[in-house]
C-alpha cells in the first residue's frame, strides 16, 4: 500500500476528536438568538375523532408564545406527508394512499399522533402550557394489530382504505410454484411472526426552524439521514417553498439506523412555526416521544412452505405476508415488505420458482418503515429457519442442507426467479471459513458437555444475501419509486493543493470523514489530512441522496470516484500544458503526472495551484480551476453476503440463553477501512442479537396503547447481554459493476444475526420436540416452552 | 420559583440563578452552554448525561442542579488535558473504534471513567456489567470493552487521573 492512510488501512477515525471531547455538534445542541422552543401535543387515544382543541388556559402559561393547530395549517394549505414510493396490488390498482397532516385535523390515528404544537420561550414552559391544551375526543374503536386489522368488521383507520388494506401484492410465478409443489416429495413448512421494533437511535428526534424574513429563506436544521429529500419532500410538497429559499442542514447525527430517513410532521411544523412566530423553533423528542413517533420497524406475520425432491433440493418456495404499515404510509413505507423483501426470498439458493403475496394493512399504531435491513432481515430470517425446519424434515445436517442448495459462484451472474441478479458471491467459501471457527466437528462434544452441567446448547446458522447500494434509478423507477437513487460528489481541489470533497452520502456513525478521505488520498497520493469530506447540508452540496441500505460507500463512493477521475482528465490538460507534451504522452500515478520516457513531471498540488493562477493558459481550450462534480446512478444492486454461525447456552432452570460464542463471515467485497467496517458488523449484530432475544414493541390489540414506550419495558441489548464476537471478511469476489468493488456493510450484521440466534435457540430446544419459537426468546418465553413440552413438569 | 446554585464545573466556579427543578443535565446544557452531555431517554436507563460529581458518576437527567450544589462536576469537556491532550481513556475509545454515532460516548467514557477509579484492573465481564447502565446503539460494545480494558492499563501506566484528584 503505497498511502499509508489509504485504502485498506485502519486508519483511526478523524471525527472522533469532536465526538470524545464534547464537541460535537447536534440539533439540540444548537442554540440560536431569541429561540424558541416548541412542545407537540399528542393523542392518548390510538383512534379519536377531534372535536375540539381548547387551549385558552395554555396561552396563560408565562412564556407562552404561540398554539398552533391543524387548522392553522390548513389555513396556511400545508399539504401532507408525501409518501416516495408506489406499490400496485395485484389487480393493477394503485396503493391506498390516504393523507397524512404534521397536525392532524379531523382524526387522530395513533397514540402519539400530533394535535397541536405549543411554542414557548423555554422548553419547561412549554411542556407545562402543553399539558393545560385541553383536546375534546370522541374515542373510536381501533385496530392494535395487523392480524386484527384483517378480522371481517374491524374498524377502519382511514374510510377510504376497505379491509384496512394498503395494498395486495404478489411477485413470481405462481403457477410454476403450484405445480413444483404438486410433485415435491418432501415440503417443510413454517409460520412465523417477525415482531415490531423501535430502532432507537440513541439521539432522539429533533429539529429546528429558522425564517428569515429579509430574504425569505427558510433553515431548517433536522436529526436526517438525507437532508436533500427532507428539502424535496417538505418543500415541495409540504410547505410550498421552493429549494432556493430553503436550506436543510442535518449536523451530527446521533444514529439513524432508517428511522432518520423519512421525512417528519415535526420537521414541517418547525419550519412553518418560524415564520408564524417571526422567531427561530426548536423541538427535542423525548425518548417517550420517540418511542410513540418514530417509525418502527419489521411487524410481519408470515406462512412459508418449501418443496423439495427426494434429496433435498429446494424446488420451490411459497410465501405469504401480512405486514403491518402503521397508521399512515411513512416515506418509503410501501416498499420494505415488497422488493426490499420478497426480492430477497431466493436468499443463497438456486431456488427455481418463488411466489410471494403480501397484503399490507393500516393499524392504529405509529408507522412502520426502514430499520436496519428493512426487508432483508425479515427475509433472511423467514428463508433462514424454514432451511433449518426443511432439515429436520430430511433428517439433513443443517449445513450440508444449505450447501447443497447454494447457488454455485460458477452461476454467476445468477438470475433469481424474484426480479433480482447477483453479480458475485461465494457462498460456500463463506461457509468454508465458518466451519473450522466455531469447531463445528467438536460441537457434539460441547452440548454434551453443556448438558453434564443441566445446561442446553445449540448451534444455529444463517447463510444471508442482501441488496445494498441502493439503487439503479432505473430499476427502482419501474418498482414503484417516485425518487432517483444515484448519488453526488464534488472534489474540489484547492489552489495550495488541499482538498474539499462534497458527498451526498451522510454519516451518522459510519465515518465516512475518515474513510472518504482515505480514498481520495489513495487516489492522489496526498496526506489525508489534506482531506475534508463536507456533508449534510444542502447550501453546500449537489443534491445528494443520503445514507440508507449501506449505500454510502456503493454509491456515494463510486460518485467521488467518478468525481476523482473527471479532476484527473482536467489535470492531465494542464499537465501536458506546463509541460509542453502531447495529452496522450502524459501518464498519471498517485497523484503524479509525467511525460511518458521523460523525468518531467508534475505533482497534483503544482497542477492546482495552476488551474487557479492561470496567466497563460489557451483559454479557449482549457478553463482554470480544478473543481469537479459527478453524480453516479449504479447499474445493478450490490450484494453483501456471509455466513453467521451462533452458539449458545440455555437454562432450562430460568430459561435464560447467554450467547457463547458468535462468528461471522462476511463477502463485503473490497474494504476500505477494515476497522470501521468490523465496527459495523459488531453493532449491526447487536442489534440483530436484541430482536432475537430481547426487543419487542408491543401494542396493546384492542386499544391500540403501546405497552413498551421506555428503556423500562423495551429491553435493549446492554454490554453485559452479549459476547465479543469473532469477525472475518474475505475480499475475494469484489463488485462487479462499481468502480471501487465495494457491495456495503452496514446492515449484514443485523440481517443474519436473528436468524442465527434464533436457529441456536431452537437447536438447543430441540430435545424437547420444540421446531420453532418466535422472537424474542425472552426467559419466560423460552421456560414456558421448556415447561409445556416437559408432560412430567406440565403436570405438576 | 428561582434560587442560585454554585458549584466547579470543570474546574471554574460557577453560579447562576436558575427554577429550582433545573435538572443538572439542563444546568449544564443550556445554562452553561457544555452541550457535550446528551440526553438520550426520559427514564435514567441510557447513561448518555453520566458526568462526575465529585469524581463518582451521576446520571445528570436524574439530578436536580441544586443537588450539586457546592460539588465539583467533571463532563467531557472537561476531561481532556488543557493542551488538548485526550484523557487514556479518551484515547483508548478513539484507538479501538468504541464509538460510531458519538451521541452515547460522553457517557460511556465518563463512566469507564468511574468504573477504572472503582477497578484498576476489570476482566471483560466486569467491564460489561459496569457499563450495563449506558446504552450504545451503534458498536455491539465489542470495541467499548476494548477500549476500556486498554483505558484502564493506559491509565494505571501513566497514573493520570485528573478527575479523582479534583
Amino acid at each position: 500500500m503505497a498511502n499509508p492512510n489509504g485504502i485498506g488501512a485502519s486508519v483511526r477515525r478523524r471525527e472522533d476528536q469532536r465526538f470524545l471531547t464534547g464537541r460535537g455538534n447536534y440539533t439540540d445542541d444548537f442554540k440560536r438568538p431569541n429561540m424558541t422552543h416548541a412542545v407537540h401535543v399528542r393523542s392518548p387515544y390510538a383512534h379519536a375523532r377531534i372535536l375540539g382543541i381548547d387551549f385558552t388556559d395554555a396561552l396563560a402559561i408565562p412564556g407562552v408564545v404561540a398554539v398552533l393547530t391543524g387548522a392553522d395549517m390548513e389555513a396556511d394549505k400545508v399539504g401532507s406527508l408525501p409518501c416516495g414510493w408506489q406499490i400496485h396490488s395485484k389487480d393493477g390498482s394503485p396503493m391506498k394512499e390516504p393523507p397524512h397532516y404534521p397536525l392532524a385535523r379531523d382524526r387522530v390515528r395513533y397514540v402519539g399522533d400530533a394535535v397541536a404544537v405549543v411554542i414557548a420561550e423555554t422548553r419547561e414552559q412549554a411542556r407545562d402550557a402543553a399539558e393545560m391544551v385541553v383536546v375534546d375526543y370522541e374515542e373510536l374503536p381501533a385496530v392494535g394489530s395487523s392480524t386484527r386489522a384483517i378480522a371481517g368488521g374491524a374498524p377502519l383507520v382511514h374510510d377510504d382504505a376497505p379491509d384496512n388494506v394498503c395494498y395486495d401484492w404478489h411477485l413470481g410465478d405462481q403457477a410454476a410454484v403450484d405445480a413444483a409443489f404438486a410433485n415435491a416429495a418432501h415440503v417443510a413448512k413454517i409460520d412465523l411472526v417477525n415482531q415490531r421494533l423501535v430502532p432507537n437511535a440513541m439521539e432522539p428526534r429533533a429539529a429546528m426552524g429558522e425564517y428569515d424574513q429579509s430574504t425569505g429563506e427558510y433553515t431548517l436544521t433536522t436529526t436526517s439521514q438525507n437532508p436533500h429529500v427532507t428539502r424535496l419532500l417538505m418543500g415541495a410538497f409540504v410547505l410550498g417553498i421552493p429549494e432556493h429559499k430553503l436550506r436543510v442542514v442535518a449536523p451530527d447525527v446521533g444514529g439513524g439506523f432508517g428511522s432518520k430517513i423519512f421525512h417528519y410532521g415535526e420537521e414541517a411544523v418547525v419550519t412553518w412555526a418560524a415564520r408564524k412566530v417571526g422567531r427561530p423553533v426548536k423541538w427535542t423528542a423525548d425518548r417517550s416521544e420517540s418511542f410513540l413517533t418514530d417509525a418502527h420497524g419489521r411487524d410481519h406475520v408470515s406462512h412459508a412452505e418449501l418443496a423439495m425432491d427426494a434429496d433435498g433440493n429446494f424446488l420451490a418456495l411459497r410465501v405469504s405476508t401480512l405486514a403491518n404499515l402503521g397508521a399512515y404510509l411513512s416515506t418509503f413505507a410501501p416498499s420494505i415488505p415488497t422488493y426490499l423483501y420478497a426480492t430477497l426470498l431466493a436468499g443463497q439458493y438456486k431456488t427455481p420458482a418463488i411466489y410471494a403475496e403480501v397484503k399490507a394493512v393500516f393499524t392504529n399504531t405509529a408507522p412502520v418503515d426502514a430499520y436496519r435491513g428493512a426487508g432483508r432481515p425479515e427475509a433472511c430470517y423467514l428463508i433462514e429457519r424454514l432451511v433449518d425446519v426443511a432439515a429436520g424434515v430430511m433428517g439433513m445436517d443443517k449445513t450440508e442442507i444449505r450447501r447443497r442448495n447454494f447457488v454455485p459462484k460458477e452461476a454467476m451472474p445468477y438470475q433469481t426467479p424474484v426480479a433480482l441478479q447477483y453479480d458475485t458471491g461465494d457462498f460456500a467459501k463463506n461457509l468454508d471459513i465458518a466451519l473450522p471457527l466455531v469447531d463445528y466437528p467438536g460441537f457434539q462434544q460441547r452440548r454434551a458437555e453443556s448438558k453434564a452441567r443441566g445446561k442446553l446448547r445449540g448451534i444455529g446458522f444463517a447463510t444471508y444475501i442482501e441488496a445494498c447500494g441502493i439503487a439503479p434509478s432505473n430499476v427502482a423507477g419501474a418498482l414503484g419509486a417516485r425518487a432517483g437513487l444515484y448519488e453526488c460528489a464534488e472534489v474540489r481541489f484547492h489552489p495550495t493543493g488541499s482538498v474539499t470533497v462534497f458527498t451526498g452520502s451522510h454519516s451518522h456513525g459510519q465515518g465516512h470523514e475518515t474513510t472518504f478521505a482515505q480514498i481520495v488520498a489513495e487516489r492522489f497520493g496526498i496526506p489525508i489530512e489534506n482531506v475534508e469530506i463536507v456533508h449534510g447540508d444542502t447550501n453546500k452540496i449537489p443534491f445528494g441522496m443520503g445514507t440508507y441500505g449501506s449505500r454510502s460507500l456503493a454509491v456515494g463512493g463510486s460518485a467521488l470516484v467518478k468525481a476523482m477521475d473527471k479532476v484527473e482528465r482536467k489535470a492531465k490538460k494542464i499537465a501536458a500544458h506546463m509541460l509542453e507534451a502531447a495529452e496522450t504522452d502524459i501518464e498519471v500515478k498517485d497523484g503524479r503526472f509525467t511525460v511518458a520516457g521523460t523525468d518531467k513531471s508534475l505533482g497534483i498540488g503544482e497542477i492546482a495551484l495552476q488551474a487557479y493562477v492561470p496567466h497563460n493558459f489557451p483559454l479557449d481550450e482549457l478553463e482554470p480551476g480544478l473543481d469537479e462534480q459527478a453524480f453516479y446512478d449504479p447499474k445493478n444492486f450490490t450484494y453483501p453476503n456471509g455466513c453467521h454461525v451462533c452458539e449458545l447456552e440455555i437454562d432450562p432452570d430460568t430459561g435464560v440463553t447467554t450467547i457463547v460464542s458468535f462468528a461471522a463471515v462476511d463477502d463485503f467485497g473490497n474494504v476500505i477501512n477494515p476497522l470501521i467496517v468490523e465496527g459495523q458488523v459488531h453493532g449491526g449484530l447487536v442489534q440483530g442479537i436484541g430482536q432475537a432475544l430481547y426487543e419487542n414493541c408491543v401494542y396493546d390489540e384492542e386499544s391500540g396503547q403501546l405497552v413498551t414506550g421506555s428503556y423500562m419495558d423495551y429491553c435493549m441489548p446492554r454490554a453485559d447481554d452479549v459476547p465479543s464476537f469473532t469477525v472475518r471478511y474475505h475480499e475475494d469476489q469484489p463488485c462487479t459493476h462499481n468502480p471501487l468493488g465495494v457491495k456495503g456493510c452496514g446492515e449484514a450484521g443485523t440481517i443474519g444475526a436473528a436468524a442465527a440466534v434464533m436457529n441456536a435457540v431452537v437447536d438447543a430446544l430441540s430435545e424437547y420436540g420444540v421446531t420453532h419459537m418466535d422472537m424474542p426468546a425472552t426467559p419466560e418465553k423460552v421456560w414456558r416452552t421448556i415447561r409445556d413440552a416437559t408432560p412430567a413438569i406440565a403436570a405438576e | 420559583m428561582s434560587c442560585t446554585v454554585s458549584m466547579t464545573v470543570n474546574g471554574k466556579t460557577v453560579s447562576r440563578e436558575v427554577e429550582e427543578r433545573t435538572l443538572l443535565v439542563a444546568f449544564l446544557r443550556e445554562h452553561l452552554g457544555l452541550t457535550g452531555t446528551h440526553v438520550g431517554c426520559d427514564t435514567s436507563q441510557c447513561g448518555a448525561c453520566v458526568v462526575l460529581v465529585d469524581g463518582r458518576s451521576v446520571k445528570s437527567c436524574t439530578a436536580l442542579a441544586v443537588q450539586a450544589d457546592g460539588a465539583a462536576v467533571t463532563t467531557i469537556e472537561g476531561l481532556a488535558a488543557a493542551d488538548g491532550t485526550l484523557h487514556p481513556m479518551q484515547a483508548a475509545f478513539r484507538e479501538h473504534h468504541g464509538l460510531q454515532c458519538g451521541f452515547c460516548t460522553p457517557g460511556m467514557v465518563m463512566s469507564a471513567v468511574d468504573l477504572v477509579r472503582e477497578n484498576p484492573n476489570p476482566t471483560e465481564a466486569e467491564i460489561r456489567e459496569g457499563l450495563e447502565g449506558n446504552i450504545c446503539r451503534c458498536t455491539g460494545y465489542h470495541n467499548i470493552v476494548k477500549a476500556v480494558k486498554a483505558g484502564a492499563e493506559a491509565m494505571a501506566g501513566t497514573q493520570a487521573t485528573p478527575v479523582a484528584a479534583e
